[in-house]
């Protein structure tokens, strides 16, 4: 019988398998941030051992930084002193560090495939739910825990269970202002926020294929909001021209090489899948949420459930949910004023990203009385998008382009919507607080974000195309 | 944080709310920490204290009524971000065993590296659970692990759960997942050496 493709990755990473015990499963990448690494690093002084494969490592600082001013020394202390304990810790144990001021710098997960580190093979790690981000590039990627991270550290090896495989087809053609945000989005709020737990997701169909490697990114980074494990794609002759030129792919006969073995990845016709999910991209429309899970989401035409619509047993966390919304059950979301756009995140502020909102935008003015955050992954994509000229059209848009980093997404650092406003958001979670105390995230895509932008409202991106 | 568990009678503290992000657990503000101590101050930090630091009267936590080692939490408990410091928190806080009827696989897996014990049920048992608790607050929960099972004592109602070998014999020893890969290593430099790439 035929394998799929995660089973292909997993199978050829296992370094130990015994009965009754996790995989040890090798790790060829992993990723390190200055939030989730550095109890890990004590544990290995507690131990008294070693980063093994240190080149296999590599840190950049993206969860707390600021994005203004990074050329000056952080101003909140605590978020300082994790800083530099990444940097004095990737500086005593070896490890290669992309920080504030480095040409590099960004969010992990967008300067890993932009430096071609995310390789189609791989398997890759990091303390960061949205590793699965990288699994775009057929690479079995995922998150895990401090404890774990200290594993890889130490082994550059993982224990773990192996997850069920689910496919999940989407077929036909996308609408014009429907965007890949939208097609998982919908996706999520189908099969809700636990609909994957314990499974490993390939993405496959026609309307994923023909997805470029950014678009199709922001799909596998929100596998971990569906509760999976990881999700991937099959790495194809888009992914290739993309990896290709790349400052860490591989090059010249190895170039060769690799790509001979990159062209088996993908599942065989007989492989099976645990569960296979089909949708229709025709089906979907631009997508916003209204609650405080990324499951609770819905066309923008459309309105929240009504109480009847609900299962009884889950009404109350669904009217919790829409407490803290302050909505109200049955109501619609289009024309709902809002007061903060966030296009940013490891989910959307790759360069196609900025483009897409610039091109939308361009001769045009935010709404007055909303405030506009556009925040880059990476240096690298604030370097394009100043050589694009895109910064100058989102000044005159009135939009505040800042320095890359994590930002509002996780308002760890300055980067806080106030209580009680409503922000319409390019990230990936509307959890209660995610973007500040008593903050409200819409998520949506970057187009319904820039829409928003500019009349204040939740507003639907077709109508700008004439649908 | 003691690492062993084996088995135990407590008291629980009911949390009825379904998925129940980490992000609710531990919020990221309070992620600047570089030690594992002291997360339990700010467990459910934002429904445990208004924007003045004040305890909310009606959240469970600040309820002297209940107290004890074990969390009793809707289904999705633990979805969202993989923060360690979630469990660092529920740990921290005293609890040993959070029982759910689902939980989310990164949270499973970071609450065993910390020697808590996630202990899945029925939602027909967890239902049980609660209203044993609403009924009588002081209610007692027995978990163990050896036997693999959860009962409410008062009625003697009680559930077998799964865990897998590996990490029961983990839990139970206080043994952990380093200790075991570190033992492999002329297997892991092996498996390096049949590799042509790092992919």
């Amino acid at each position: 019988m035929g394998k799929t493709l995660f089973d292909k990755i997993w199978d050829s990473h296992i370094v130990m398998s015994k009965p009754e015990h996790p995989d040890a499963v090798y790790i060829n990448t992993h990723f390190i941030h200055e939030v989730t690494s550095p109890q890990a690093f004590d544990g290995l002084r507690k131990r008294g051992i070693p980063v093994f494969r240190p080149q296999k490592t590599r840190a950049t600082a993206d969860h707390n930084v600021p994005t203004l001013d990074q050329h000056l020394p952080i101003k909140e202390a605590l978020s300082r002193h994790q800083v530099e304990m990444l940097t004095k810790n990737t500086a005593e144990f070896g490890v290669e560090l992309y920080g504030l001021g480095h040409p590099y710098q960004g969010i992990v997960h967008v300067i890993g495939p932009e430096l071609g580190i995310t390789l189609p093979g791989m398997t890759i790690v990091c303390g960061d739910s949205h590793t699965s981000t990288h699994g775009a590039f057929g690479a079995v990627a995922f998150g895990i825990g401090t404890s774990e991270v200290e594993q890889v550290l130490a082994t550059q090896c993982i224990l773990q269970y192996k997850p069920k495989r689910m496919k999940i087809e989407v077929n036909g053609t996308l609408k014009k202002g429907v965007l890949s945000k939208d097609i998982i989005l919908y996706i999520i709020s189908k099969i809700s926020a636990s609909g994957a737990t314990g499974y490993f997701v390939e993405y496959a169909g026609d309307a994923i294929r023909n997805l470029s490697m950014e678009a199709r990114m922001t799909i596998c980074n929100m596998s971990i909001e569906m509760g999976a494990r990881g999700g991937l794609i099959a790495p194809d002759d888009i992914t290739f021209n993309y990896i290709k030129g790349r400052q860490f792919a591989p090059q010249g006969a190895d170039w060769d090489k690799a790509l001979a073995y990159w062209k088996t990845l993908y599942s065989d016709n007989d492989a099976q899948f645990d569960k296979v999910l089909t949708f229709d991209a025709a089906d979907i429309e631009p997508q916003i949420t209204y609650g405080t899970n990324p499951g609770m989401g819905m066309g923008v035409t459309q309105h929240i459930p009504a109480l009847d619509q609900v299962e009884e047993k889950e009404r109350p966390s669904f009217k919790k949910s829409l407490e803290y919304m302050d909505l109200e059950p049955g109501s619609a979301l289009l024309g709902k004023k809002i007061d903060y756009v966030f296009i940013g995140s490891c989910t959307n502020s790759r360069i196609e990203d900025l483009r897409l909102v610039a091109d939308y935008v361009k001769g045009k003015r935010k709404a007055d009385d909303v405030v506009v955050w556009i925040v880059p992954g990476s240096k690298q994509v604030e370097a394009q998008a100043i050589e694009e000229g895109i910064d100058k059209v989102f000044a005159e848009a009135g939009f505040q382009l800042r320095e890359p980093g994590c930002s509002a997404c996780l308002a760890m650092n300055e980067d806080k919507v106030p209580a009680g406003m409503y922000c319409i958001s390019t990230s990936n979670r509307n959890f209660e607080g995610r973007q500040g105390p008593n903050a409200r995230t819409f998520l949506a895509s970057p187009l319904t974000a820039a829409a928003a932008a500019l009349t204040g409202r939740v507003t639907d991106v077709r109508e700008a195309f004439g649908h | 944080m003691s690492k062993i568990f084996q088995h135990l009678v407590s008291s629980a503290v009911p949390v009825p709310i379904e998925n129940i992000d980490t992000d609710q657990i531990i919020p990221a503000r309070f992620l600047k920490a570089t030690t594992r101590d002291g997360f339990g101050e700010n467990l459910f930090r934002d429904w445990r204290f208004d924007a003045n630091n004040q305890p909310k009267a009606d959240f469970v936590l600040n309820n002297p009524v209940y107290n004890g080692k074990i969390l009793v939490a809707g289904k999705n408990f633990g979805c969202g971000s993989s923060r360690e410091h979630a469990a660092w928190a529920i740990g921290d806080y005293g609890f040993k065993v959070v029982v759910s009827s689902f939980f989310a696989d990164i949270f499973k897996n970071n609450a065993l590296n910390n020697f808590i014990l996630p202990v899945q049920v029925s939602e027909t048992f967890l239902d049980k659970v609660f209203k044993a608790i609403e009924a009588d607050p002081k209610a007692e929960i027995e978990v163990d692990l050896e036997n693999q099972f959860i009962r409410i004592v008062a009625s003697g109602e009680q559930e077998n759960f799964d865990i897998n070998a590996y990490k029961k014999t983990c839990l139970r020893n206080g043994y952990d997942d380093i200790d075991y890969l570190l033992s492999l290593r002329q297997d892991i430099e092996k498996y390096e050496g049949t590799r042509a790439f790092n992919f």
